[in-house]
């Protein structure tokens, strides 16, 4: 289990070097520069497909954080949007619709939920540990949808968007694709930040060897539970994003193929690099977008896609962007 | 509550049980023995399903449907064994969950595509369409107690196989140590060939035994397989015993929890609250059951690998 090594030039090891910060610089000048493109007569669509792009993007960073870095394989991590949207949309239900009320409770919420699920999933390792975070999904999904009150399996709509401070701004579409943008610069930011401290290498370090950690006086179990709490933090931050987005929630969020779609976009973007988990997301919903025009029965033709990516593409898009060579 | 719905009940858990062990008895070999995260083991179910119901059309006998879906659904795993898993044994967990998750999309669409979106539905056989008498008032249907009786007899001929054929003692030789295996001479790909071909033929079989109960749909062996996963993470993986006693416990726990349980908060509660949790906390019962079962044993109840 987790012989996928890290190549260590995808590292970000400094805020210096060029070469290796061009990729992220373009990647993210790209993302802020496409409202122009909108502006100057594309369709407006493509802003609402690159807004969810970078919803997941979000969610795909933070589960990079904990399964690049941490070597931690959750198939529950959609649990976390789920938690996010289902605070909007609990909360807008019951009138409370300021942002700065709902983010506070979002992230509590989250971070209780990680700290718990967390703490009990980590005592397990490997295949049980894949299995230990799905069936939390799975609870939480449930619970979800029992709350007959909040629309159950229906779901739920949210007749308003989270307020700031009273005004509707965040219904203005392009001042909520630059908020979006810059919780996925933000997240993105931090986790580099993260991954680079002592934190980082501690956590880097128990994915690689933990019997070695140990004996150098480190307990991973801590810094991969607090690993998993800032990840799930933040991908409550998508799922926030997400609700205000739809307009809408549903216990769908939950479900384990969103899970699995979230580890897709991690593994096809390039594991454990940070921004390949944006371009995961991207190359997966542009996919799905842009199959789905050509014909109905588009995932016949994903679905070989990615197994063709799991056969022959080892470290995702990022190795055959980077023309990095696999020699593991 | 009666004793006339426990009874049903806890019949109809143990018949989801057994359905369950047929499809986790292959997962849980294709895991311990290959170490494979195999997705998409779901979608032979679901396959198995949709050969029964073609030949039982096409040769209007249940009984022919079977004879004739069962070596297909081996082939079917076969043929996807020797162009997609085989090349990813070697490979870590991302990887495989990557191609088998395209596996799922593409059979999944495939299968929407032949047969068409809308669920199709095979008749129950006219000699088992019937109902016996349990006890006075209490009536169930023969095929389901066909397919328990099924089961039963597969996990009997499995517990033999594997514990008193030299195939077998390969089998759990491989489970417990593949590499030691590998260097005593034994030639591990076709081991791994016989057991994947194998798991898929009985998760076909689960398919083509439930089809004339259930509606036969695209996506059926999604929610499956995740039961299935919960049963031998239970069991502990790699083990048909652990495997069989799991998956009896998901499906009694399951069936008795959802009908059962909110009438047992009532003993605790007011009706109404406790109908309404009943009916919040049924369908997690299995997941706090497992995260209780790994909490205390994180290897699950059965480990066979050490």
């Amino acid at each position: 289990m987790n012989e996928a090594v890290i190549p260590s030039a995808a590292l970000p090891k400094g805020p210096f070097g060029l070469r290796r910060n061009l990729l992220p610089a373009v990647l993210f000048l790209a993302f802020a520069l496409a409202p122009l493109a909108v502006a100057f007569g594309a369709d407006p669509f493509f802003q609402s497909i690159l807004i969810r792009i970078m919803i997941f993007a979000i969610a795909a960073i933070s589960l990079d954080l904990i399964l690049g870095f941490g070597g931690m394989v959750s198939l529950g991590h959609a649990a976390f949007i789920g938690i996010g949207a289902y605070a909007v949309g609990i909360l807008a239900s019951h009138g409370i619709e300021e942002a700065h009320v709902q983010l506070p409770i979002t992230l509590a919420v989250a971070s209780l939920f990680a700290l718990v699920t967390g703490a009990i999933s980590l005592r397990t390792k490997g295949v049980y540990f894949i299995m230990i975070t799905l069936a939390f999904a799975q609870m939480i999904m449930f619970f979800a949808t029992s709350l007959s009150a909040y629309g159950g399996d229906d779901g739920l709509t949210i007749w308003t968007r989270s307020q700031v401070f009273g005004s509707d701004i965040l219904g203005n579409r392009t001042i909520f694709y630059y908020v979006t943008f810059a919780v996925m610069l933000g997240c993105y930011l931090l986790c580099r930040a993260m991954v680079v401290s002592r934190f980082g290498r501690v956590l880097r370090g128990s994915k690689e060897n933990p019997v070695r950690m140990e004996a150098i006086g480190f307990s991973p179990y801590r810094f991969q539970l607090a690993a998993y709490v800032i990840a799930g933090m933040m991908c409550s931050l998508a799922g926030f994003l997400l609700a205000n987005q739809a307009e809408f929630v549903s216990p769908a969020y939950m479900s384990w193929q969103r899970s699995g779609e979230l580890l897709i976009m991690v593994i096809l973007g390039g594991l454990g690099s940070l921004h390949g988990a944006v371009i995961g997301a991207a190359a997966l919903l542009l996919l799905e977008e842009g199959l789905a025009g050509f014909t109905e029965h588009w995932k016949i033709i994903l679905g070989p896609l990615l197994v063709l990516v799991a056969l022959f593409l080892r470290q995702g898009i990022l190795g055959l962007l980077t023309g990095k060579k696999n020699n593991d | 509550m009666s004793t006339t719905l426990l009874v049903v009940q806890t019949l109809n858990g143990l018949q989801f049980g057994i359905l369950l062990f047929l499809i986790a008895a292959g997962l849980t070999l294709v895991f311990g023995v290959m170490d494979f995260v195999n997705l998409a083991h779901g979608v032979q179910y679901m396959i198995g399903a949709y050969l029964a119901a073609t030949f039982t059309a096409l040769t209007g006998n249940f009984l022919w449907g079977l004879l004739l879906a069962l070596p297909t659904a081996l082939v079917v795993g076969i043929i996807l064994e020797v162009l997609v898993f085989r090349h990813l044994y070697e490979r870590d967990h991302l990887s495989q969950v990557l191609a088998t998750f395209g596996v799922i999309l593409f059979l999944n669409e495939a299968v929407k595509l032949i047969w068409g979106a809308a669920p199709l539905g095979v008749p129950v056989p006219e000699m088992l369409s019937g109902n016996v008498v349990l006890m006075d008032g209490v009536l169930y249907p023969v095929y389901r107690l066909v397919i328990i009786g099924a089961g039963l007899a597969v996990a009997l001929l499995l517990y033999f196989g594997v514990n008193h054929t030299r195939v077998g003692m390969l089998v759990r030789a491989g489970a417990s140590n593949p590499r030691m295996v590998s260097a005593l001479g034994v030639n591990i790909g076709r081991l791994f060939m016989i057991v994947f071909g194998f798991g898929a033929m009985l998760a076909g079989f689960a398919g083509i035994m439930v089809a004339p109960i259930l509606s036969v749909e695209p996506g059926m062996g999604d929610n499956l397989l995740i039961l299935a996963m919960v049963v031998i993470v239970i069991g502990g993986i790699g083990s048909i015993r652990g495997a069989f006693i799991a998956a009896l416990l998901i499906g009694l726990v399951d069936t008795l929890g959802r009908s059962f349980f909110g009438d047992l908060l009532r003993l605790f509660m007011p009706a109404a609250t406790a109908s309404q949790t009943g009916r919040a906390i049924a369908p997690m019962l299995i997941y706090i059951l497992m995260a209780a079962v790994l909490f205390f044993r994180p290897a699950g109840l059965f480990p066979a690998r050490r």
